[in-house]
């Protein structure tokens, strides 16, 4: 019925924060409350971030497509400049060709035509030679046509050669006469009468039909043979069209001299001496075409041979003057014929346009796409790079967005937690009043369940916010020695009711090796066991809960003796025991998901601890480290975890499916807790889960160890009390379980007890010798504890008669106390076992050092309280009533209002308080040596705030005690008390202003404003001891209230 | 009227001064503050508080109303005014401060103003109330009867 409304307010709770989440004028107004400043910040921030880490092309991404069409240009810049030179180089070489093969054709025809033109000098001089100063001539025309003829191959250029006489006109008769022929012009006919002629008598046959004909009649030969005579070498005609054949050529004149000549004759001697001329006729263009078609190359080449004498009027002698060809490149040679009158040329064109230069075209275009590829690469890349980096800086912003949302989420959280804290409050008064006043058995219950439901609500909310700190990072754990195991016994009598109203095995055991005090956190340690067990609690209905504390070494070594075990064979798992349905060797007999807390290894355990029997030598080689890993594991027989939801078991508000939820309550929220909190105690949480087996959850933690000799502080008082009244005392535990007994023997060696264990009770009677006689190695146990199982089982027969042994000899032994051990018993059973001769007090399970304690104190008659912590329970009220009673309190506040009310509050407890307006005054108050014992300091005040005056304070208090030290640094006195007010913030903001501020400066703790009781309790709790009046049960009970 | 209509009607308004929001748990707090040792208490605080908000009150007025607002200062009148309020559990004027330092942060005058009229106006209602319950209080203790309280609130 509770866990259903429970459940309905979880419901409700969740439905506002959802409905809070989707509102945005909610979150909104939230923000403006509490973040404005953070989220300005946070804009700022990010801006300057961003702005900051921008980089060389994400700043210059406008330039990229510029960059890329520079790039294209430039490239094709390049790619046309390869061409360039490349075509160029070809055209060079095309030139270099050209003139080469020209230079080479003007040369040879240069040679062949003074080989030519020598030839004809030779027939000039044989002529001269045979015809003149031979008399009578040696020569006649056949002679001459037979010996030219046949000398023909010497000229190959010359159409023919002839001779011509020197005839002048008073000699004209006679030579007619004496050749018998009339001197004809070149038009065949008779010759005019003139001063001179030249009528050819010789002829070379292929040119006979110049015979006759008076070569002065041709203009150009006339020039020709004048021009020859009065130099006496070769002259040369400007290209004509021959006679005979339709080809241009010239022709070339020798004069041949009557006699010799002087060596260096004038012209007059020269043209008087003359005789005759020989010429000849070059075809020049068949010429030219026989010496081209000897040459290589002659296809690709166009060549023109000019006469160049007059320069205006250039004269082809070979070659079309309108051939087509390659215009753009001519090569010039310059040609002598050996005349010097003459000038020739010779002009050689290609036939043909200079192909394209494909290869440089190639090369170029190769080069300019390959590198335009690469320009484009390079900006895809960049263009790459810039996306990414945009999306970069989205998500960086995102991101710094979403961990606002989270830190905001977190803090609202908080906030509301806190704000919902406050109306809460005012209902649990109210619900308070309400219980105060009369009211029937039906509204009692209304209101007693309304209260259920609130403290309920007030844990719910407590977690969330615990949760809301972690995910904020503002938790920190303390540091404080701490002793593990009475935190332990307190979480366990937390749910003690509840276990024993399921019937539920609830054990705690704690190695031996584990030091009795450790650095650490308590509360959180608390915590999570709480959780844990508190799960358990929640979904075991039968079987056993147990919490199993050990160093985390030791549970290698009893993985070790597991593995052991299953090499020894299976068959030791199942147990030979009487035990009926229950076959497994766990705490109660139920199979436990995680087989490691079964017997087989825990005797290993056990085991490695007896055989350091002096356990006090073994701990102070623990202590010698300065860090333990404490592996505490809570291992249940419930309904386990089905295996779909393992995943997510450690995710908030998560539960196991939605139906655990429906049936049993609760939001999940305990095991997210719990991981947070082991992470940051450096240790890991696991678990092992079996539907419906159980589950066994395991975490470790690492804690600080301490000096042994640091320990002898009142942490220990409590036990140690208990301690010496039993240290000594013998006991038998009959057990039929192992792990059971094992449990009972620990809590039994803590109180200083030493215990053996029997599995049944023949085996006790036996131990103690059935008629009195000691067994040896054992006195007389003082204590004989049973376990309800055991003696349930039929044994009473037996029983009775060892009984009755007893009684007989009980005069020479003391009877032992025979003590009931049970998780619940009826009335009837109680009443049996009275008879049976059990003392009157049974020790409820679980098992609890301090509670065992008690019980032997009443039944062994040491104590004189009947107190099981059951009927006691005092209010919070009272306990900061014994605390403060009496004491001197500073009350620091500017605000009157608040001052009174804290005054008033604390005088309630009934303390002497004095206040102080500011901190200044309370600095002035607070000067050495003063009497007040604790200071309670409002933080937000005008001038000089708590942070501030506390740490003045403490300034002055350090100066103090340095002081001291010098002044008694002789005497070593540790024990003088140094000057330490404890000084408390009073904060009505216990979200921003966290514990760990207030710690920097100095204080102490913080109380919340106005003040909560358990609160101030749990503040003051830590600096004042309590009064020995306020004994050890008392304690524990309160510790209950206050957990979690 | 006899005494015990009175303290039943003394019950009915603390009561309806819960129910309204005026009071919280605060209020019940210090009542439960107040013994044999301090009888008069909650009059004690509560008039403290009266002349504090009054106070308070004038220099808020004073400070909002200059050119040129010194927020900080106006900022810390109203963190006074709601410790205050929030001591003796006068619940509505501490969530009208609450509003009145969220618009203090923003600087924004106009709501400051508006804020401080609410505020004005809850802690008269609220004086109203108390008064009126301190004068049943005197009435009852004039009549001979003590205050519910003590007796019936002590749980």
């Amino acid at each position: 019925m509770p866990q259903s409304r429970e459940k309905l307010l979880v419901m409700g709770l969740g439905l506002k924060m959802k409905s809070l989440r989707h509102d945005p004028k909610a979150l909104k107004l939230h923000e403006q409350a509490g973040n404005k400043g953070k989220y300005t910040f946070i804009q700022a921030h990010e801006q300057a971030g961003s702005k900051g880490k921008y980089t060389f092309i994400q700043a210059h991404r406008a330039w990229l497509p510029k960059f890329l069409m520079l790039w294209i240009l430039l490239m094709a810049l390049i790619g046309w400049c390869i061409y360039t030179k490349m075509d160029a180089d070809t055209k060079v070489r095309r030139k270099e060709v050209l003139r080469s093969l020209c230079d080479q054709r003007a040369r040879m025809l240069q040679d062949q035509f003074s080989v030519s033109v020598n030839h004809v000098h030779a027939l000039a001089i044989l002529v001269s030679t045979f015809h003149y100063y031979r008399t009578p001539s040696a020569i006649d025309q056949e002679t001459f046509a037979e010996y030219t003829a046949r000398t023909a191959f010497e000229r190959p250029l010359l159409s023919g050669v002839a001779y011509a006489q020197r005839v002048v006109n008073s000699e004209r008769e006679s030579f007619e006469k004496q050749h018998g022929w009339v001197i004809k012009t070149m038009e065949r006919k008779p010759s005019q009468v003139r001063d001179e002629y030249a009528p050819v008598i010789f002829a070379q046959e292929t040119v006979s039909y110049l015979e006759s004909l008076d070569m002065m009649s041709g203009e150009e030969d006339r020039e020709n043979i004048l021009r020859a005579r009065a130099t006496g070498k070769a002259v040369l005609t400007s290209p004509f069209k021959l006679l005979g054949s339709h080809h241009l050529g010239v022709v070339l004149t020798f004069p041949v001299y009557k006699s010799k000549l002087s060596p260096k004759p004038t012209m007059e001697e020269r043209i008087k001496a003359t005789a005759g001329y020989v010429g000849g006729s070059f075809d020049v263009e068949s010429l030219v075409e026989n010496l081209l078609g000897q040459l290589a190359g002659n296809q690709a080449i166009l060549v023109n041979v000019y006469d160049i004498t007059n320069f205006t009027d250039h004269l082809i002698m070979y070659g079309k003057q309108d051939e087509e060809g390659d215009m753009s490149l001519v090569h010039e040679s310059k040609l002598d014929f050996g005349d010097p009158y003459r000038k020739h040329k010779m002009i050689c064109r290609y036939h043909q346009k200079a192909p394209t230069n494909w290869i440089a075209l190639t090369t170029a275009f190769l080069f300019f796409v390959i590198l335009l590829l690469v320009g484009y690469i390079l900006y895809g890349a960049g263009n790459h790079i810039v996306r990414v980096e945009d999306d970069f800086h989205k998500m960086e912003k995102l991101k710094v967005r979403a961990e606002a949302a989270d830190i905001a989420k977190s803090e609202f959280l908080a906030t509301v937690s806190h704000e919902i804290r406050t109306p809460m409050n005012g209902i649990l008064g109210m619900l308070g009043l309400l219980l105060g006043t009369e009211l029937s058995s039906t509204q009692l219950d209304y209101a007693q369940t309304a209260q259920a439901c609130g403290k309920a609500l007030i844990a719910l909310i407590n977690a969330v916010l615990d949760l809301a700190k972690i995910e904020a990072g503002k938790l920190e754990l303390e540091t404080v020695p701490f002793d593990i195991r009475s935190i332990l016994d307190d979480v366990l009598s937390l749910f003690s009711e509840k276990s024993r109203h399921k019937g539920l095995e609830l054990a705690v055991f704690v190695s031996d090796k584990v030091p009795d005090i450790v650095m650490g956190d308590p509360g959180r340690f608390r915590q999570i066991v709480t959780n844990l067990v508190g799960n358990s609690v929640k979904f075991t209905e039968r079987g056993h809960i147990f919490v199993k504390v050990h160093l985390a070494e030791n549970r290698m070594s009893s993985m070790i003796g597991k593995i052991e075990t299953f090499l020894n064979g299976r068959s030791d798992e199942v147990m030979h025991m009487s035990g009926g349905g229950y076959n497994f060797k766990t705490l109660s007999g139920y199979e436990a998901a995680d087989e490691r807390n079964s017997w087989d290894n825990f005797k290993h355990l056990i085991a490695d601890e007896e055989f350091f029997f002096d356990a006090s030598v073994k701990k102070v080689a623990i202590e010698s480290y300065e860090q333990v890993t404490l592996m505490v594991s809570v291992e249940d027989t419930g309904t386990g975890i089905p295996f779909s939801a393992q995943e997510k078991i450690f995710v908030p508000f998560v539960q196991a499916d939605s139906s655990t939820s429906r049936h049993y309550g609760g939001t999940g929220i305990g095991l997210s807790i719990s991981k947070c909190l082991v992470d940051l105690m450096g240790g890991e949480i696991s678990f092992i889960s079996r539907p419906q087996i159980g589950s066994t959850f395991s975490f470790t933690a690492d804690f600080g160890t301490i000096k042994k000799n640091s320990i002898t502080d009142m942490k220990k008082h409590n036990l140690e009390d208990l301690r010496s009244s039993f240290t000594g005392l013998k006991a038998i535990v009959v057990d039929g379980k192992p792990v059971r007994a094992a449990v009972t023997r620990y809590h039994l060696k803590r109180l200083g007890i030493q215990g053996k264990v029997a599995n049944s009770i023949n085996k006790a009677v036996s131990l103690c010798g059935k008629n009195g006689s000691l067994t040896p190695g054992l006195s007389q146990p003082d204590i004989i504890f049973v376990e309800k199982d055991s003696w349930i089982c039929g044994e009473d027969g037996m029983f009775s008669v060892w009984q009755l042994d007893w009684k007989q000899h009980g005069q020479l032994f003391k009877i032992p106390q025979m003590i009931l051990l049970a998780t619940n018993i009826s009335n009837t059973e109680f009443d049996k076992a009275k008879a049976a001769g059990f003392s009157d007090t049974v020790i409820m399970k679980p098992l609890r050092a301090s509670m065992v304690a008690a019980c032997l104190q009443q039944v062994l008659g040491t104590g004189k309280k009947r107190q099981l912590g059951k009927d006691m329970k005092p209010n919070g009220s009272t306990f900061a009533r014994i605390l403060l009673c009496g004491k001197k309190i500073l009350v620091v506040d500017d605000n009157r209002v608040n001052r009174r009310v804290a005054a008033g509050a604390l005088q309630n407890f009934g303390a002497h308080v004095t206040c102080a307006e500011s901190g200044k005054t309370a600095l002035e108050m607070l000067q050495l040596p003063h009497n007040f014992d604790a200071c309670f300091m409002d933080i937000q005040m005008p001038e000089m705030d708590g942070f501030e005056a506390t740490r003045r304070i403490r300034d002055m208090e350090r100066k103090a005690n340095e002081q001291l030290m010098k002044g008694e640094g002789g005497e070593g006195n540790g024990l003088k008390k140094e000057y330490h007010l404890p000084i408390l913030a009073m904060t009505a903001d216990v979200i921003h202003t966290t514990y760990e501020k207030c710690l920097k400066c100095g204080m102490d703790g913080y109380v919340s404003k106005p003040f909560e009781e358990e609160n101030l309790y749990q503040a003051v709790e830590k600096f004042f001891n309590p009064k020995p009046t306020s004994d050890n049960s008392l304690q524990n009970g309160n510790r209950t209230e206050q957990a979690p | 009227m006899d005494v015990g209509q009175m303290q039943r009607q003394w019950i009915d308004y603390t009561k309806s001064l819960f129910l309204e929001g005026f009071l919280d748990g605060q209020f019940l707090q210090l009542q439960q503050l107040q013994d044999e040792n301090n009888p008069d208490f909650v009059v004690e605080v509560v008039s403290l508080f009266f002349e504090d908000s009054e106070r308070l009150l004038k220099d808020l007025t004073f400070a909002l109303n200059q050119n040129g607002v010194d927020f900080k200062k106006v900022d810390a009148h109203v963190h006074q005014l709601k410790g205050s309020s929030s001591s003796i559990g006068a619940q509505r004027v501490k969530n009208a401060c609450i509003a009145f330092r969220n618009f203090c942060e923003e600087q924004n005058t106009d709501a400051c103003l508006r804020c401080l009229q609410q505020v004005k106006q809850e802690y008269c209602l609220v004086k109203n109330k108390l008064e009126t319950l301190f004068g049943l209080e005197q009435q009852i203790v004039a009549a001979g009867g003590s205050i519910p309280t003590e007796l019936s609130f002590s749980g």
